[in-house]
């Protein structure tokens, strides 16, 4: 099934046309010209060093949940959890934050490892709630979301609630030696965080391209009665690839506390594990897409905030452009997907390539070898 | 009501499922479809019940043409058929569920609906309370729901699949005499799906036997059940030579080995495969090979008894302890269960190797040896699916460990033409020649019959083993495979 290069990059090119078309209507529907919003768009992103710091800032944590969800996508699994594990490693490393004291150059990497293996043990029971108990990853997630954000209410507006007069909708701001610090002036992003993102987005692509858990983990994502039969210990490759994609949530959570913010808030993660899921659902099991496409829709969405000061419009319309692209990529997927299955011949008896139009586990695109 | 049947045919890919079945089915006739597992039968209930479409060919009901490919087209004529899994709604009530299988226009009220559930579960003496949560019923209960739903419906043909599997002695023959009922009383045409050949036996009026495809026999009842064996299986069993190989100890052993289904049981099962033996395994599909089978690998764990590999308990021990111990299991459907789609070979080769990293260019060098060795019709490069089925179970035999200790293998040749199969065989029997035991099911006699040193007869759970397959004959297997004991 080999397609012509120029046909891929189409394939490619008109989604995003598309989805910018749709987009634009709605603009000119409400008065506005869409030229404008997305010149202020990309003024708000990229109009200099601060915002595109601004721009890396939303990058590091959705970029290392995308590489989260994209080990446990290539084990065929959906863990709509990803934002349960932010708000977890959120809430482990403000634990860490407000009781250890210690130098910060101590303090800082142990509330990072704490808030990672926070977000591994709320990836890792999920992943026992389906392997053991038969919940399927999809409800568990939603349900372990909404105990952790709950929780984190709890806490804000109980014992960890600011002294009187203070805000209710956050604690209190964590000592300076407890957060993370900004490089420079002019370009304000966390060197360790970005060298860590970085590090996460190779070690990732090289998990999945060269080591035996990866390949488990692909074997388990596309049958595991298959896989089980061939030796692969598919329980195994479940549960590690929660933990694994839990640990990168809740580093991407422990960003969001200790550098974005200063203290923990009860909508701490912006929605960011949802968004990584859009991201995912655009590239499929391509790791290398992954950062990229989280780079372009970090830009969309710090770029928004432009739109509101400028045009009066409301920074959702971001929002409205990302949605818009994943579906219409999605479409697109369909659409190609129908289109070479129609071709008979080359077909094997039953249409047992059973992958579906939303399954980014089963793009067909060798992602390995 | 007639139903003719003219010239049907059906493929799935190079499968020729259904070829050229022609047939008349007239009013009041209960007629047994035979057929083993693959002949056919359910492909052609699923089109003459508007399921699926035929690919070519005429279904005609008192002479007018039947469009294909719509159950509510076929309900309309008609033709209603019982799933072997009956397809009601588990959260409603027997009532709800009666009503709500009726077309809009006819749904009546709740009170007619009960007076008219209730007589017909008279009737027939169908115990079907009309609150009765649907999920709370019996198998049993739950065909009789159906059977009363589609009935009112106005079928007058009714298709049974497989009716009598995981129901009670007393609500088969509460179903038996609403069927007989049926056909003579209201005049349906009662068509029975089955390879329960005492079903057959105790009611139909007429067999239809398929095999392969085709239809090969069409007989009035009464018939014995080794003239439906002979018909289900072809006439002769041809005798091979093989080459004698000396058997060793056993390494795997089961010993009074119970295992349970909802659907099935076998009772206190003792097997002790030696090196270099091959034990075949027949039986009529569902009569329990595939559970003892699947217990020897550790993907069904026994109730009770013991499950053994050199003298180590492996009771309740995972598939891959078993593989650990040179056990491999290799299942029916390949692409479903064995391969994976969406792999190509060299990925393949990789995932069965050593190591926490993989060295892509000695899997790919090690996928093109394998590939010449076994004469694999593909590239390292290729999906596995894009194979054909000879090539798929090809390249499922250069997966298999080199040394292995036993093999366990589900319809090895199945879909294969002949010279694969042989293929297949030879590849196996040099295994056994290194000394491994092999296990397998087939629901070809000829080839359990050649290849066996042992064979298993499986029936309802029961099995009965004859100890030399180079004496048994057609008449012997084919009691045994219908429940003759």
């Amino acid at each position: 099934m080999k397609q012509h290069p120029a046909l891929r990059v189409l394939y490619v090119i008109i989604p995003v046309l598309v989805s910018l078309a749709v987009t634009s209507a709605l603009v000119i529907a409400v008065g506005e010209s869409p030229f404008e919003v997305f010149e202020k768009l990309w003024e708000g992103a990229f109009r200099n060093t601060e915002s595109v710091a601004g721009v890396v800032n939303f990058w590091i944590p959705l970029a290392l949940a995308c590489m989260g969800l994209i080990i446990t996508f290539t084990a065929g699994l959906w863990n709509i959890g990803m934002e349960g594990q932010i708000m977890m490693g959120a809430l482990f490393a403000s634990w860490a934050a407000r009781t250890i004291q210690l130098p910060p150059e101590l303090l800082v990497p142990i509330e990072l490892i704490i808030a990672a293996l926070g977000g591994a043990f709320w990836g890792f029971v999920v992943g026992v709630l389906k392997t053991r108990f038969g919940v399927h990853e999809i409800f568990g997630g939603v349900g372990l979301n909404a105990l952790v954000s709950v929780y984190a209410i709890y806490l804000i507006s109980g014992p960890w609630r600011q002294p009187e007069g203070g805000n209710a909708q956050s604690t209190e701001p964590f000592p300076a030696n407890a957060l993370l610090n900004p490089m420079s002036d002019v370009f304000p992003v966390s060197l360790i965080a970005l060298l860590i993102t970085v590090a996460a987005i190779l070690v990732v692509i090289w998990i999945l391209r060269g080591t035996r858990w990866g390949l488990n983990l692909k074997a388990t994502g596309k049958n595991p009665r298959s896989a089980l039969l061939l030796g692969v210990p598919t329980t195994r490759s479940t549960l590690s690839a929660f933990m694994a994609c839990g640990l990168l949530a809740g580093l991407a959570g422990a960003y969001r506390v200790l550098f974005t913010y200063d203290s923990l808030r009860p909508n701490v993660s912006g929605g960011i594990g949802f968004l990584a899921l859009l991201v995912v659902l655009l590239v499929g099991i391509r790791p290398l897409w992954a950062p990229i496409i989280a780079f372009v829709f970090a830009a969309i969405l710090a770029g928004s905030t432009r739109l509101r000061v400028s045009l009066q419009l409301d920074s959702s319309l971001a929002g409205v452009l990302q949605g818009t692209l994943v579906l219409v990529v999605l479409l697109f997927n369909g659409l190609r997907q129908r289109l070479t299955e129609a071709r008979p011949a080359s077909a094997a008896p039953a249409a047992h390539t059973s992958s579906t139009v939303s399954a980014p586990t089963s793009g067909s695109e060798g992602a390995a070898s | 009501m007639d139903i003719q049947l003219t010239n049907i045919n059906k493929h799935f890919g190079s499968v020729h499922a259904n070829r050229d079945i022609s047939m008349t089915l007239k009013s009041g006739q209960i007629v047994g479809i035979l057929g083993e597992n693959g002949a056919g039968k359910s492909t052609l209930m699923k089109i003459l019940s508007g399921y699926q479409p035929a690919d070519s060919g005429h279904i005609a009901i008192d002479g007018t043409p039947l469009k294909f490919g719509s159950p509510l087209k076929a309900l309309e004529a008609g033709i209603g058929m019982l799933q072997q899994d009956p397809l009601d709604v588990a959260s409603f009530t027997v009532l709800e569920d009666f009503i709500y299988g009726q077309p809009p226009a006819r749904r009546t009220s709740g009170k007619a609906a009960t007076a008219l559930l209730r007589a017909q579960a008279e009737r027939f003496g169908f115990h079907l309370p009309p609150d009765a949560p649907v999920a709370s019923l019996s198998i049993g209960q739950r065909q009789q729901l159906e059977i009363v739903r589609l009935l009112a419906l106005g079928v007058k043909a009714l298709i049974l699949d497989e009716p009598t599997t995981g129901i009670s002695a007393e609500q088969k023959d509460i179903l038996f005499g609403a069927l007989r009922e049926l056909a003579t009383r209201d005049g349906m045409i009662v068509l029975l799906v089955s390879h329960k050949l005492e079903d057959v036996i105790a009611l139909c009026d007429e067999v239809i036997v398929l095999r392969g495809g085709r239809l090969v026999g069409d007989r009035q009842m009464p018939a014995t059940t080794h003239e439906l064996v002979t018909l289900m299986f072809g006439q002769q069993l041809t005798t091979h030579e093989r080459p004698k190989v000396a058997l060793g100890e056993p390494d795997l052993k089961l010993d009074n080995v119970t295992l349970r289904t909802r659907r099935m049981h076998v009772d206190h099962f003792t097997l002790h495969p030696r090196r270099g033996e091959v034990i075949g395994f027949a039986g009529l599909d569902g009569s329990g090979q595939e559970l003892i089978l699947r217990a020897c690998a550790g993907l069904e764990h026994p109730l009770s008894g013991t499950v053994s590999v050199r003298g180590k308990p492996m009771n309740g021990g995972r598939y891959r302890d078993f593989l650990a111990e040179g056990i491999v299991f290799c299942a029916a459907g390949r692409v479903e269960e064995g391969l994976i789609a969406g792999m190509t070979l060299t990925e393949h080769i990789a995932l069965i190797g050593q190591g926490a990293t993989i060295d892509w260019q000695a899997s790919q060098a090690r996928a093109d040896a394998q590939i010449k060795h076994y004469n694999v019709r593909g590239t390292p490069q290729s999906e596995i699916q894009q194979l054909s089925g000879g090539n798929q179970q090809r390249f499922l035999m250069a997966l298999l460990p080199d040394q292995p200790t036993v093999l366990v293998l589900e319809q090895p040749t199945r879909g294969l033409d002949v010279d694969s199969a042989r293929y297949i065989w030879e590849q196996l029997l040099l295994r056994r020649e290194q000394g491994a035991s092999i296990l397998f099911t087939s629901p070809d006699l000829d080839e359990v019959v050649q290849y066996s040193d042992r064979i298993v007869v499986c029936f309802a759970g029961r099995t009965t083993e004859i100890a030399d397959a180079s004496q048994v004959t057609i008449d012997e297997l084919g009691r045994l495979i219908g429940g003759a004991f």
